[in-house]
């Protein structure tokens, strides 16, 4: 039986842009399926034609169990959509905004009311609940448009990049939110630039670049594929670098030979593939001091999805936001870079 | 436990059909009035214009302006007023495309598309809003006229009709503005298209001149004109001078042109909108 979110080789162009290059989902009712890809892999495009906004050139998609071609109307009754952008008016109350999107759902007038005002106060609004959505920040807005996502508890949502430009206490409390929703039993898509996001919040994930599924699986699986644990050294000095080689090599997976020990020179660090956790982590650092090669720092390093990532599309997920914003640091530092998009 | 799905009700089953539509631009016509009522400084500027222009015309031009041979400024005043109400009321046509435009902007349009409501909802309760605000417009420029000298002299239930024309007409090109807002990339470049276009209209016709005095190939346009239509309509109903003597069917039976004109211009508009919406990306 397909799960609440199917979709099979669907295929959007704009132009000459092949956005969606044939993609294929499938997520079990009451799972998290985290969509990971850089800017411009098709994220987005993906959303909005499961969430009926756009229609593919060809494909099919299934979403709370109705053909989401035929039926869109019956779609829109059984999702919520938390947009890239928050989606609110800026020049209503953030409870006429609920009330309003109750109402469009069909809601009563009176239940629409008694329902903003439980999810003003579940997303600790109730204090700006009756001031306009202009004066709000952007994550109180962020929430705003998440709750009215919500507001008729819909079996399946999607989130497109809802973390993205949050501050930590925000993204803290979204990722609550993902944990209530999904306790409670209802089905989601979310988006995600961040990969320890998607590894936090999805069961399954799908890396996606130029529209296409290039990966999916759960985190463990994805990090497997990429190579297991491996242990990283920083000596102390330049001249320790050869002894440490010589001893790395003998615990690498390839079992002899230097081949599988890389060795970052400017910064003294040596990595290794490894099995066999931390119990031989004890024994590297006996032997390397029995050798007097000292250690500035050593570590055992389980993949990141970053490094899945890079392995996959033989670029770092973030690369081009980084070149749009100047900035050639490391990840996490463009994440707290970006500004805040409410406009 | 939670109060994000426990107990919540989902959504209802749509009702469907007139009774949904209805209901659903009920809704948005009353988000857009909320709108209008905290951005009243929009409706303030929409109403500078037209005094403005009474002034300008009754005050400026006035004198030098002849009505079928008449050149007394106060019977100009008197046929003015027909011609601006009518002009008013297509400014319609920048506040609905520029509140559409922003509505595609902000993503607000996704987030409707993306509810199970009624198809031209949100298109049609905008549209109603800027009804509203016409009909506030109306009064105003009313008082503004009858200060100037304007006056009614067929009585009130003939008034009344002629600003019922004046209501249908500015719905009309609401609608035309509808599709100019779903049309642009940006609210300003809504306002502008919804604008410049509504001069030529509104000039090529009986609204400030007599098309008698206009040259020969530009009379049959401005007496064809939909617009003119309106405006002989309400100099007919208003008994007000300057009504065109002219074989030209719209100008004969200026009530039922009019009426026709902007049924047809909803019609048209309306379907190309609503189909445009259903598609719209930003
Ligand atoms: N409406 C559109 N018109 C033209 N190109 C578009 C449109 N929407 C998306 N694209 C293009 O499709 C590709 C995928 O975009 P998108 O789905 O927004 O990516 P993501 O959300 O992963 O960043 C990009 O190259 C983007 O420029
Ligand atoms: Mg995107």
């Amino acid at each position: 039986m397909p799960g609440a979110i199917y979709a099979e080789g669907l295929v959007k162009t704009f132009g000459d842009v092949r956005a969606l290059d044939g993609v294929d989902l499938d997520v079990p009712e009451g799972t998290v399926l985290g969509l990971l890809g850089p800017n411009g892999a098709g994220k987005t495009t993906t959303v909005r034609v499961l969430t009926t906004l756009i229609q593919p050139d060809s494909g099919r998609a299934v979403v709370a169990g109705i053909d989401v071609l035929k039926h869109p109307n019956e779609v829109r009754r059984s999702i919520g959509l938390s947009g890239q952008f928050a989606a609110v008016d800026e020049y209503l109350t953030g409870r006429e905004n609920l009330q309003m999107v109750g109402q469009l759902y069909q809601m009563k007038a009176k239940a629409a009311k008694e329902r903003a005002g439980e999810l003003l106060d579940r997303f600790r609004l109730s204090d700006a609940a009756d001031r306009t959505a202009k004066t709000y920040s952007g994550g109180m807005r962020r929430r705003l448009d998440l709750a009215a996502a919500l507001v008729v508890a819909p079996p399946v949502m999607f989130m497109d990049e809802p973390t993205t430009g949050l501050d930590p206490r925000n993204r803290q409390a979204l990722w609550d939110v993902i944990n209530e929703l999904v306790a409670g039993g209802t089905t989601l898509l979310l988006t995600t630039q961040y990969l320890e996001e998607a590894d936090h919040l999805a069961h399954d994930i799908c890396v996606v670049d130029h529209g296409k599924v290039i990966a999916r699986g759960t985190a463990d699986q994805l990090k497997a594929q990429t190579g297991g644990e491996r242990v990283e050294v920083v000596v102390q000095q330049p001249e320790m670098i050869a002894g440490a080689r010589d001893v790395l090599a003998r615990y690498g997976v390839a079992g002899t030979g230097h081949g599988d020990v890389s060795v970052e020179n400017h910064i003294r660090k040596l990595t290794v593939p490894v099995t066999g956790g931390a119990k031989l982590l004890a024994e590297v650092i006996r032997d390397l001091d029995a050798v007097g090669v000292g250690i500035d720092d050593i570590g055992l390093r389980r993949p990141t999805l970053d490094d899945v990532f890079i392995y996959l599309t033989g670029h770092a997920a973030e690369r081009e936001e980084e070149e749009e914003n100047g900035t050639a640091g490391a990840a996490g530092k463009s994440r707290k870079d970006r500004k805040e998009k409410a406009s | 436990m939670t109060t994000l799905t426990d107990n919540v009700p989902g959504a209802p089953r749509p009702r469907g059909g007139v009774a949904q539509s209805i209901n659903d631009s009920l809704v948005v016509t009353k988000r857009n009035l909320i709108r209008m009522s905290r951005i009243p400084e929009m409706v303030v500027f929409g109403l500078i214009q037209p005094v403005m222009f009474v002034v300008l015309f009754s005050f400026v031009f006035g004198g030098s302006m002849s009505v079928g041979g008449n050149t007394d400024p106060a019977v100009y005043r008197e046929f003015l007023m027909a011609g601006i109400f009518a002009q008013t009321v297509t400014f319609a046509t920048a506040g609905a495309g520029a509140g559409i435009a922003d509505d595609m902007h902000k993503g607000l349009v996704d987030r409707f598309r993306s509810l199970p409501m009624a198809r031209g909802a949100v298109l049609t309760g905008r549209t109603l809003a800027d009804l509203v605000q016409t009909a506030l417009t109306l009064v105003v420029l009313a008082i503004v006229g009858l200060l100037v000298g304007w006056r009614i002299h067929n009585g009130v239930p003939k008034a009344l009709g002629a600003f019922a024309l004046l209501l249908l007409l500015g719905y009309a090109f609401s609608w035309i503005g509808a599709l100019i807002g779903l049309s642009v990339r940006t609210p300003e470049a809504a306002t502008s298209g919804g604008l410049i276009w509504l001069f030529p209209v509104t000039f090529v016709s009986n609204a400030f001149v007599d098309p008698s005095m206009m040259a020969d190939w530009i009379r049959p346009i401005a007496e064809w004109n939909p617009f003119s239509a309106t405006v002989q309509a309400c100099r007919e109903l208003f008994g007000n001078p300057g009504v065109v003597q002219s074989d030209a069917w719209p100008m004969r039976y200026p009530v039922w042109a009019s009426i026709l004109y902007s049924i047809l211009i909803v019609f048209v508009f309306r379907t190309l909108s609503v189909r445009k919406y259903r598609s719209a990306t930003v």
